[in-house]
């Protein structure tokens, strides 16, 4: 039995609804339109004269080689840094869900990077990062390893897949550790008594009962790294070196502000969106049903 | 088919309380045998001992003769029914009660023949396909017993397996484990802290109370010769009374109530335990109208209960009692009814231990 609150009127409804409708147009659908207005659109270079160009804005943008790149580099990029995240946060959470004494001073401290803005995660994994004062660097090196990701455009990048993963480890630690602490005990113990060792529990209970949570974590994550990853680029390469860190958020900002073209920018972020609001329907159509049981 | 032998069982939590408190039970192979108890007493965590989910602080677990202890769950050979399933959500039945077969590496056909010979004889051959969701609390139940089943174990425990279906399913599901159990013959312990049920299905139960055993006995023992005063007003429904007495000199009455209260005969003399603080034990079924009974019961309240009525009153001396009567018996509150019992059903209890004292 769902219980409903029925109003008398419709004014009441509607002035509830208002904040959030109100938020969602200023802050989504309004940038959205402006974005499809300028992505059909170019400027001359002072920006006084507006003119509609169908899509070549479109067609130049998909003529170009780097775009290309970029999108190759976007997809590395996100996936790899979403399977690590999810990955490391799923050891951590089983790890955590053992754990019986200071299980809530562990919790809480891993849940503290998520609470650290994208722009000083890049910073700080600068600092370890780098190739003359970073100690991170600096343990490389005496191992062998020659870091520079200023110039190899291969370590940049891992370097920025591990700070975006770090970041997100937290957020999917916990509901990760949420996940697992709602799989009845009783469960995992009659696994154990069936003759499942450990290794044979996870896998074939533990992980199969997380997967409603695995693929909510997997939706938010790659939405969140699509767009929110642009600070901890912008802080630790700036897309470089050689366009080698140029994800498709930060060549967004780079061909808007640095390049002055408007019109570009605004077609690569239809695009953007395009993909992502692909994503997420292929994610709920086709994964959901087969996650839930 | 095995037997279980529990010695000296002890469980102390890290925080030192005591859970169990060195019980002893020898079951005989293919005996079911009950635990019974209210809850915190123990009862879940011995059988969780017994299966290996809970570590044993003091004492043995043999199953067969052999030391489990240490042994993990799996290598017990032991099935578990758990109070709420603990189906494995994602699993078809099918596949729920094949999982412990394949992870034992038994093959194919064989894993087939016997899952499909327990859901024919528990019902379930047209829901193989099913997800635990998809069952009713009754159908769930029947998985979790052919889960336990297929795999032919030593031991069945069952923990609660009734306390989640309502109360005319429990009745019918209680007959089939009943039946299940004594086709199988195998060894079982249940745990329980519903008296009917273990009544009905125990060859023996154990009374359990603070974590130690106080009586192990058959439902027959345990009803009509309680070793306790927690016994005797755990077991039976209404609760027996219980009275303070003293006994007269020579040891074959006991008085109920104060100086002037009714004198009761005894099934033989309990000199032994002249002089002590005494509690006496009657069943209020075994109180039975007779016109010239020593005890004359001032009648305060009727409950009529439709079969049979039950009279709550006084008798001289102060002592309350509540007798079951008849339904149809026209007893008034305000009325005095003369009622007796027989020797053998006035149980001593010593106030201070709490012990039954025979003759």
């Amino acid at each position: 039995m769902i219980k409903r609150a029925t109003f008398g009127g419709v004014a009441l409804p509607y002035a509830l609804l208002l904040p959030q409708i109100a938020i969602t147009l200023i802050f989504f659908f309004w940038p959205a339109g402006e974005a499809l207005f300028q992505a059909v659109h170019v400027q001359d270079a002072l920006g006084l004269k507006t003119r509609f160009v169908w899509f070549e804005n479109f067609e130049r943008v998909f003529s170009d080689g780097y775009y290309l790149a970029s999108l190759r580099i976007t997809a590395v990029f996100t996936l790899a840094s979403c399977l690590l995240a999810m990955g490391f946060a799923l050891l951590l959470a089983v790890m955590a869900d053992r754990v019986i004494r200071g299980a809530g001073a562990y919790k809480t401290l891993l849940i503290w990077p998520y609470a650290v803005a994208p722009a000083l995660a890049g910073v700080l994994w600068g600092f370890m990062f780098n190739p003359t004062i970073g100690v991170v660097a600096h343990a490389l090196d005496a191992v062998g390893i020659k870091w520079n990701y200023y110039v190899d455009g291969d370590q940049a990048l891992f370097l920025v897949t591990i700070a975006a993963a770090w970041k997100y480890v937290s957020y999917s630690f916990i509901f990760f550790l949420a996940g697992l602490q709602s799989i009845p005990r009783s469960v995992i113990e009659a696994a154990a008594i069936d003759g499942a060792g450990p290794t044979k529990r996870f896998w074939t209970i533990v992980f199969p009962l997380l997967s409603p949570t695995t693929f909510f974590l997997l939706v938010l994550n790659l939405v969140h790294l699509f767009f929110e990853s642009f600070g901890i680029v912008h802080a630790l390469t700036q897309g470089g070196p050689g366009r080698a860190t140029e994800i498709l958020v930060f060549r967004v900002w780079s061909d808007g502000y640095r390049g002055q073209d408007y019109g570009g920018s605004a077609a690569q972020s239809v695009v953007l969106m395009a993909i992502v609001i692909a994503l997420t329907v292929i994610q709920f159509r086709y994964v959901e049903r087969k996650v839930h049981y | 088919m095995a037997t279980i032998d529990l010695v000296q069982v002890r469980k102390t939590y890290a925080n030192g309380v005591d859970a169990v408190k060195g019980i002893d039970l020898a079951v005989a192979d293919g005996e079911l045998i009950v635990l019974l108890g209210p809850s915190g007493c123990g009862k879940s965590t011995l059988l969780r001992m017994v299966a290996g989910l809970e570590t044993i602080t003091g004492g043995e677990v043999r199953i067969d003769g052999a030391r489990v202890n240490d042994k993990e769950p799996a290598a017990r050979d032991i099935a578990m029914v758990f109070q709420n399933y603990a189906l494995y959500p994602h699993m078809r039945v099918y596949d729920n009660m094949a999982y412990g077969l394949r992870n034992r590496r038994m093959p194919k056909a064989e894993i087939d023949r016997r899952v499909r010979a327990a859901a024919e004889t528990l019902g379930l051959a047209e829901l193989l396909d099913r997800r635990p969701r998809q069952l009713s609390g009754g159908q769930r139940q029947r998985v979790a017993m052919g889960r336990a089943i297929v795999r032919e174990p030593k031991a069945f425990l069952f923990d609660e397996p009734l306390s989640n279906l309502d109360a005319k399913l429990r009745g019918q599901v209680r007959v089939e484990i009943k039946r299940l159990q004594r086709r199988l013959a195998t060894t079982s312990l249940y745990v329980t802290h519903d008296q009917v049920e273990a009544m009905t299905l125990a060859d023996r139960l154990v009374v359990m109370n603070q974590g130690a055993a106080e009586q192990i006995g058959t439902p027959d023992e345990v009803y009509s010769r309680p070793a306790s005063l927690f016994v005797a007003g755990f077991i039976g429904s209404p609760a027996m009374n219980i009275v303070e007495g003293a006994l007269e000199p020579g040891g074959a009455r006991v008085r109920l109530g104060g100086a002037d209260g009714p004198a009761l005969a005894l099934d033989g003399p309990r000199g032994a335990a002249a002089g002590r603080a005494l509690k006496v034990g009657i069943r209020p079924e075994h109180l039975v109208a007779s016109s010239n009974g020593p005890l004359a019961l001032a009648i305060e309240l009727v409950e009529n209960l439709g079969a049979d009525a039950l009279l709550y009153g006084r008798v001289p001396g102060g002592a309350a009692l509540v007798a079951r009567a008849d339904g149809g018996a026209p007893h008034k509150a305000g009325e005095t009814l003369r009622l007796d019992v027989a020797p053998r059903h006035v149980h001593l209890f010593d106030a201070a231990s709490g012990r039954r004292l025979d003759g």
